[in-house]
């Protein structure tokens, strides 16, 4: 079994005269926390997009478990074993929290019969579990459109875990999520993902957050990747802290 | 709630029969409303995905005029029914198949614009269809028996009332499915049921495909019981009727549009033979009224009824 989970090469693509990814080079190799970090307009989210189906590269190929899926559809990707949660948490808003995680399980576990509840007894026990491991279980029964934006961001999340992916990418999982609270809900993140030997990449903008959970990090500058490492190596450069990390600290300030 | 709902809907039944013995004239009324009640059933699965179709009485008139066309050869209602809610469902499938891919006013314009080809085509398929003087339809078999018109009426009635029921439990069963719950989930994101891996082009297709074989039988029963079938059946107007009436019951329960197509037919016949010119006015001021203050239509009055008292 090779190291490497996900591998991407030469991905290009262009919106108009912006380059979102102006040939990207990325191994992900298989149980690591992989960080993305940079300005807004690196192209971050683009390169989710691209993995995920979304969005097709104008040139490149992406291999997962060595097999190219560049270009295919969301849910060919998703049935692969790769997964994503989103920057504005998508959520069934006319549907319970628990409903939301029990929809996943279904679509994981589908086809089914069209005459059994989707609250059945083994769904529901997977889908409360899981809630639970995400210290989710009060709001269980709250529809998903009543909720703060840290638990939305949350269940969002458990919707994507709750998949069972291989791969994991997260957009900014903490960006709404109040300060006190980022660090217990990256480690409650690391710890659930940790346990389901789930690789993750996710786009962050908290230093802290990179410092402390990621194994690499990449740093993206204007649809290229400008500097990849462990954290401590890549986050003390001078010229990463002049145009990355600066720019956050501002932003962030 | 769950148990209240199979409560009034065994009333209902039996506050049906009551009716239909008491006033045999409205039999036909009834048996008519619970003919459209399982068209309407079929509107609420797609009004769950936040899709609109004006364009069901397609579905409608392709049941009644296959009853029309096989009843010669084929005199056995019993028969007749289930061809003619298969055959409307490989129709719905094959359209289906081509306005899934489409949303909102898209969706609901296709519909309208490809039930009016079919209408057009009833009408002007003189040769064949007898355009707009319709073809009639004689008193077909009933279980091999040869029956009395008022015997094949309460036949027809009861046939009616027990598909109402069998298909409202169905349809009761089949959203609180994974697949029901993904119809809501398409109104509200739809995106991310791709990005489980749910296909909802298949998720709209099934629903359309299952309203689509409703439309056919409540068609099939049209026609047996009206037994003359015109192009009238699929025109526009039938279409938003059966959205008028889905509204008018609420989308909330299968019960809703039983109640609904119970009340706009009798406020119809009432209306009709009381105030003859203005007998769409007061529909029009019935719904207005159900829309303003009971926006979740007559079922949703009835619900919070019912919550008041317990």
């Amino acid at each position: 079994m090779s190291d490497v989970l996900l591998s991407a090469q030469g991905l290009r693509l262009a919106f108009g005269g912006v380059k979102a990814a102006d040939g990207i080079d990325l191994d992900v190799r298989r149980g690591e926390f992989l960080a993305i970090i940079g300005p807004n307009g690196a192209g971050k989210t683009t390169f989710i997009n691209m993995t995920t189906g979304y969005l097709r590269p104008q040139a490149g190929i992406i291999t997962y478990e060595g097999q190219a899926i560049t270009g295919m559809a969301p849910r060919r990707i998703v049935a692969r074993g790769i997964a994503r949660s989103f920057q504005l948490p998508q959520l069934f808003t006319e549907h319970t929290v628990l409903e939301n995680v029990a929809l996943a399980i279904a679509a994981r576990e589908g086809p089914w019969s069209p005459l059994a509840p989707l609250l059945r007894p083994r769904w529901r026990e997977e889908a409360v579990d899981l809630l639970e491991r995400f210290g989710l279980t009060s709001i269980a029964g709250a529809r998903a459109d009543a909720l703060n934006e840290g638990a939305r961001k949350l269940a969002d999340i458990a919707m994507a875990v709750a998949l069972k992916p291989r791969l994991l990418l997260m957009d900014e999982p903490t960006s709404g999520v109040a300060a006190n609270e980022k660090m217990e809900v990256v480690e409650t993140l690391a710890r659930v993902l940790r346990a389901a030997q789930v690789t993750a990449v996710f786009v962050e903008h908290d230093m802290d957050v990179v410092e402390r959970f990621a194994d690499r990090v990449a740093v993206w500058s204007q649809g290229r990747i400008a500097a990849l490492g462990p954290p401590a190596e890549v986050l003390s450069d001078p010229q990463v802290q002049r145009d990355v990390i600066g720019i956050e600290r501002h932003a962030a300030a | 709630m769950r148990r209240t709902e199979t409560l009034l809907a065994i009333g209902g039944a039996a506050l049906l029969v009551l009716l239909a013995i008491l006033a045999p004239w409205l039999r036909f009324v009834l048996t008519i409303a619970l003919a459209k009640g399982v068209a309407v059933l079929g509107i609420l699965l797609l009004l769950r995905a936040g899709q609109v179709s004006f364009g069901h009485a397609l579905y409608l008139s392709f049941g009644a005029y296959t009853v029309a066309f096989l009843a010669p050869a084929m005199p056995e209602a019993l028969i007749l029914m289930p061809v003619a809610m298969l055959l409307s469902g490989l129709l719905g499938l094959v359209i289906g198949l081509f306005v899934s891919r489409y949303r909102d006013i898209f969706f609901s314009m296709l519909n309208l614009a490809i039930s009016m080809v079919f209408y057009s085509l009833l009408e002007k398929l003189y040769h064949y269809t007898k355009g707009t003087d319709g073809i009639r339809v004689g008193v077909p078999r009933f279980l091999g028996m040869a029956l009395e018109r008022d015997q094949f009426e309460w036949a027809m009635f009861g046939t009616a009332l027990v598909l109402a029921l069998a298909i409202g439990c169905f349809v009761r069963l089949y959203l609180a499915s994974p697949m029901g719950q993904a119809l809501s989930a398409i109104k509200t994101r739809e995106t991310r049921l791709e990005f489980m891996g749910l296909p909802a082009r298949a998720v709209l297709l099934s629903a359309y495909v299952l309203s689509a074989l409703m439309g056919g039988l409540a068609g099939s029963i049209i026609a047996m019981t009206t037994r003359h079938v015109t192009p009238l059946l699929g025109y526009w107007t039938v279409s938003g009727e059966l959205v008028f009436i889905a509204i008018l019951g609420g989308a909330g329960a299968a019960l809703g549009p039983f109640l609904g197509a119970v009340t706009f037919e009798l406020v119809r016949v009432y209306a009709a033979a009381s105030f003859a010119d203005a007998w769409q006015a007061i529909l029009g001021l019935v719904l207005l009224g159900v829309i303003l203050f009971f926006s979740r239509g007559l079922w949703g009055m009835v619900e919070s009824l019912w919550r008041r008292r317990a």
